[in-house]
């Protein structure tokens, strides 16, 4: 077994420097690896280029780096939960790529794939093929699109073991599996690590090749962003 | 006229036995409620679960289980969650049988905006440019105007658009209409609606033949 169990956040962010790319897991504020993102807070780095489906909201998740002034460019798919990221946006200092959320995920599977790049229709003829290369195949057309070349990859799941395999609950499961190994390096934290040996190894999600370093996070308030019920009849 | 409830109603006949689903957020989300139940469906959320079910009852939510809306929701059995990859695997694959989606416009050729207005805030296409692209059947829902009483069933988009030549049919609150080579085919009407009141909200060219028939709900 090749242990990747370090002490806690701030082992695990080791190496961490202003103007990196950094890839995170989440979709909204489920599965998003909130140790890691109080700790950069806490370090402060800047002028950050993040990867991520969303952006957080106002006092939560990214949005915590957006407060900071930490992010420079944010490249996601969705981002319509925050004012700061609004107010940052229209007034030209923060930078903004918006792609599909499929090609998002796809570009971080291809990193962890070792595939440089890959055709997808989507995106074809809107403003998000713009400069790209397109090709036809079988009659229909496609875009190219790039792996993400990053330096750290956040990641959450659930359980995991000091060899670094990681299994995911529920939809928090999302973007995290595509995102391990498809950085330099892949943290992830868990809420619960377990002893070697525990883990099923019919029931692993993410093999531990994928994860450099792994942690238990300290604590997780995993908020919700819509609650919504109904009424028992 | 149709509500949005009368749409959702609408478009749920459209769901067929061993259908797979994607429900975009607003109109399309209500479709679920007016399913039949004699048929199985199951609904795919693109953030990653299939085979999901109702709202929670309140203490019963989980941060963990949401939909591509962000809403706590609950799984049915059969139920299965995957990652992102996998899940636009499903969708860019063609596996999932139909996507039902609402729109700012639609054009005569298909084409679909939903996703941005220029000088207004950019939320994001989310999954929306994914869906489009790849889904053989793509329904819109929407309201035939705006709210300033224009058509969104244009000749050609003004809007940046998300996909090209890919919406199939359009249901509105005033007819179903299926978008053909030639333009706009008006299929149905919407109760109490004539077909020059169709035909003056719609822009883009609309072939009507014969006797066009009231929906059936």
């Amino acid at each position: 077994m090749i242990n990747k169990k370090v002490a806690g956040v701030t082992e695990a962010l080791q190496g961490v420097k202003d103007n990196m790319t950094f890839m995170f897991g989440g979709f909204g504020l489920s599965g998003i690896p909130e140790n890691a993102i109080a700790e950069l807070v806490k370090l402060n780095v800047k002028g950050l280029t993040c990867v991520s489906n969303n952006a957080g909201v106002d006092d939560f998740g990214l949005g915590l780096l957006l407060q900071q002034k930490q992010i420079k460019k944010m490249i996601s798919s969705y981002v319509g939960e925050n004012d700061e990221f609004e107010r940052q946006m229209l007034s030209g200092e923060l930078e903004v790529e918006l792609i599909p959320q499929g090609t998002l995920a796809e570009r971080a599977r291809a990193a962890q794939a070792g595939f440089p790049a890959f055709y997808t229709p989507a995106g074809y003829g809107t403003e998000v093929a713009e400069g790209k290369e397109t090709r036809e195949f079988n009659g229909k057309m496609y875009v190219l699109e790039h792996a993400f070349d990053a330096d750290f990859g956040f990641i959450k799941a659930w359980k995991g073991d000091a060899a670094g395999n990681l299994i995911f609950k529920g939809t928090a499961r999302n973007f995290n599996p595509n995102m391990c190994g498809a950085a330099k390096i892949t943290v992830a934290e868990v809420e619960e690590l377990v002893p070697v040996g525990e883990l099923d190894p019919n029931e692993i999600h993410i093999p531990g090749i994928f994860v450099q370093r792994i942690f238990q996070g300290a604590h997780y308030e995993k908020r919700i962003e819509q609650r919504t019920v109904r009424q028992r009849s | 006229m149709l509500d949005k409830n009368g749409i959702a109603k609408r478009i749920a006949k459209e769901v067929k036995d061993g259908y797979y689903v994607n429900l975009g957020i607003g109109i399309p989300t209500l479709v679920a409620n007016f399913v039949r139940e004699d048929i199985e469906v199951e609904f795919q959320s693109e953030n990653g679960v299939l085979g999901m079910g109702p709202f929670p009852f309140e203490g019963e939510e989980d941060a963990d289980v949401i939909n591509a809306g962000k809403q706590t929701i609950t799984t049915l059995p059969g139920a299965s969650f995957f990652d992102s990859a996998m899940s636009f695997s499903m969708i860019r694959g063609q596996h999932v049988d139909l996507t039902i989606l609402g729109a700012m416009e639609v054009a005569e050729n298909g084409d679909i905006a939903n996703w941005k207005i220029p000088g207004k805030m950019v939320k994001g296409m989310g999954g929306a440019m994914d869906l489009v692209a790849s889904a053989e059947n793509i329904i819109v829902a929407m309201m035939h105007t705006n709210r300033a009483g224009a058509s969104k069933l244009l000749k050609t988009c003004s809007l940046p658009l998300t996909g090209v030549g890919c919406v199939k049919k359009v249901v509105t609150n005033l007819a179903v209409i299926e978008v053909t080579e030639k333009g706009f085919k008006l299929l149905e009407r919407a109760p109490g609606v004539s077909v020059d009141t169709i035909k003056e909200a719609t822009e883009g060219h609309l072939i009507v033949e014969g006797d066009i028939p009231e929906m059936n709900l």
